[in-house]
C-alpha cells in the first residue's frame, strides 16, 4: 500500500520533472503572438526526434528552431511566411500537416479510397445472403434437408431411449 | 481460384513492407538540392578577423562538411577526411557548427586538420539557412555556389566511392567553369 503510493508520488514528480524541462522560457508580452507562437511550435515537426513537434521536443535542434520561431512571431512575420522560412530549409518533411501532392497523394486519400471498396464488399456479401435466403430450394435439397432434419431428431432421441 | 485474392493481397502487402523495412526513416530529403547555397558572412575559425561569404568559395566544387567537436559522431569520420585532404584536388571546407574555437582547433590540432577553410558558426545560423538537423553532415557545392548532395551522417569510404567521388569529378569535368 504505503510503496503503491511511493511509486505514484515518484511517478508524478518524474511526470512533472519532465513538463518541467520542456523549457518555455520565450513569453511575448502580446497573448495574441503567445497563441500564434504556441500555435505554430505544434504545426512543426522537430527533425531529430520525428514524432514529436517542436512544442513537444527538448532536442538542441527544437529549442533553436522555437527561437527562431519566436524570433519570427516578434518579428511580426505572418503564419504563411513562417512556414514557407522552415520548409524551404526542411522540406514538407518539417510540417506536421503534409501537404497534398503527387508523394502524399496515397497518404491523404488511401484511407478514403479503402472505406469505399470496404463498402462495395460488404454490399456485394450482403447482397449474395439475401439473395441465397429468398432462392427455394430445388427437390435435391430439399430431400437432403429433410434427412438432415430426420437424422438430427434420431440423435437427439437416441440418449433417452 | 477462391484463394487468389487474398494470396494477391499478401504477395502485395509483403513486397510493400519488406521496401518499408529497407528504408531509413530519418532520411530526410533535403529542399535545398539544386538551390543555390545560403549567403552568409562569418568568420574563420582559425582568425576571427578573417570574414568569409559564399563568394569566398566560388569558383571551384566544394566539400562542405559540417562538423562540431561534440559531435561524436564526426570523430568516426574524421580519418577519411584526413585521408581525402592529402588529394589537393579535392577541397573540403568545414563548417564550425554550434562550437567554440578553442574547442574546435584542439580538435584539429589533435586528430589532424583536413580542411583547406573553415567557417566558424557558433550561434549556428548558417547551419540553420542549411537545413542542418544531425551533425555531421556533408554537403557538395559546386563552382557557381549550388548545393548538389547532402549527405547526413558520418561519411564512410563506401559513400564517398560511390556518391560523392563520381559527382565531384562530373562537376570538374564540366566545360567553362
Amino acid at each position: 500500500m504505503c510503496k503503491g503510493a511511493r511509486g505514484w508520488a515518484g511517478l508524478l514528480l518524474l511526470v512533472a520533472s519532465l513538463a518541467y524541462a520542456i523549457d518555455r522560457p520565450l513569453n511575448f508580452g502580446d497573448p495574441a503572438q503567445q497563441a500564434r507562437y504556441e500555435a505554430l511550435l505544434h504545426e512543426l515537426r522537430c527533425l531529430v526526434c520525428q514524432n514529436q513537434t517542436l512544442a513537444d521536443s527538448e532536442a538542441d535542434l527544437a529549442q533553436d528552431l522555437r527561437g527562431e520561431v519566436y524570433r519570427m512571431v516578434s518579428a511580426q512575420m505572418d503564419d504563411p511566411a513562417i512556414i514557407a522560412f522552415m520548409v524551404k530549409r526542411y522540406g514538407d518533411f518539417v510540417l506536421y500537416r503534409p501537404p497534398v501532392q503527387r508523394t502524399t497523394v496515397s497518404l491523404w486519400y488511401a484511407p478514403a479510397f479503402l472505406l469505399v471498396i470496404m463498402v462495395l464488399v460488404w454490399r456485394r456479401v450482403q447482397q449474395a445472403s439475401a439473395l441465397a435466403l429468398q432462392t427455394p430450394l430445388t427437390a435435391q435439397e430439399q430431400a437432403r434437408l429433410a434427412s438432415i432434419m430426420a437424422s438430427g431428431t434420431a440423435a437427439s432421441k437416441t440418449p433417452e431411449a | 481460384m477462391k484463394y487468389l485474392a487474398p494470396v494477391a493481397i499478401f504477395g502485395v502487402l509483403l513486397v510493400v513492407l519488406w521496401v518499408g523495412l529497407k528504408l531509413d526513416p530519418h532520411y530526410v530529403p533535403s529542399p535545398l538540392i539544386d538551390h543555390p547555397a545560403p549567403e552568409f558572412s562569418l568568420s574563420a575559425l582559425d582568425d576571427a578577423n578573417h570574414v568569409l561569404t559564399k563568394t569566398s568559395f566560388h569558383g571551384r566544387p566544394i566539400v562542405l562538411n559540417v562538423w562540431s567537436s561534440w559531435c561524436s559522431a564526426c570523430r568516426t569520420e574524421h580519418p577519411l577526411l584526413v585521408a581525402l585532404s592529402r588529394d589537393t584536388a579535392i577541397e573540403i571546407v568545414g563548417l564550425n557548427y554550434k562550437d567554440t574555437r578553442e574547442d574546435a582547433q584542439r580538435n584539429l590540432a589533435d586528430h589532424g586538420n583536413p580542411y583547406r577553410q573553415n567557417i566558424f558558426d557558433p550561434a549556428g545560423k548558417l547551419g540553420l539557412d542549411l537545413g542542418v538537423y544531425g551533425v555531421p553532415e556533408t554537403f557538395v557545392i559546386d563552382a557557381e555556389g549550388v548545393i548538389r548532395h547532402k549527405q547526413v551522417g558520418p561519411l564512410t569510404p563506401e559513400i564517398w566511392q560511390q556518391e560523392i567521388a563520381p559527382l565531384l569529378a562530373k562537376l570538374k569535368g564540366r566545360p567553362g567553369v
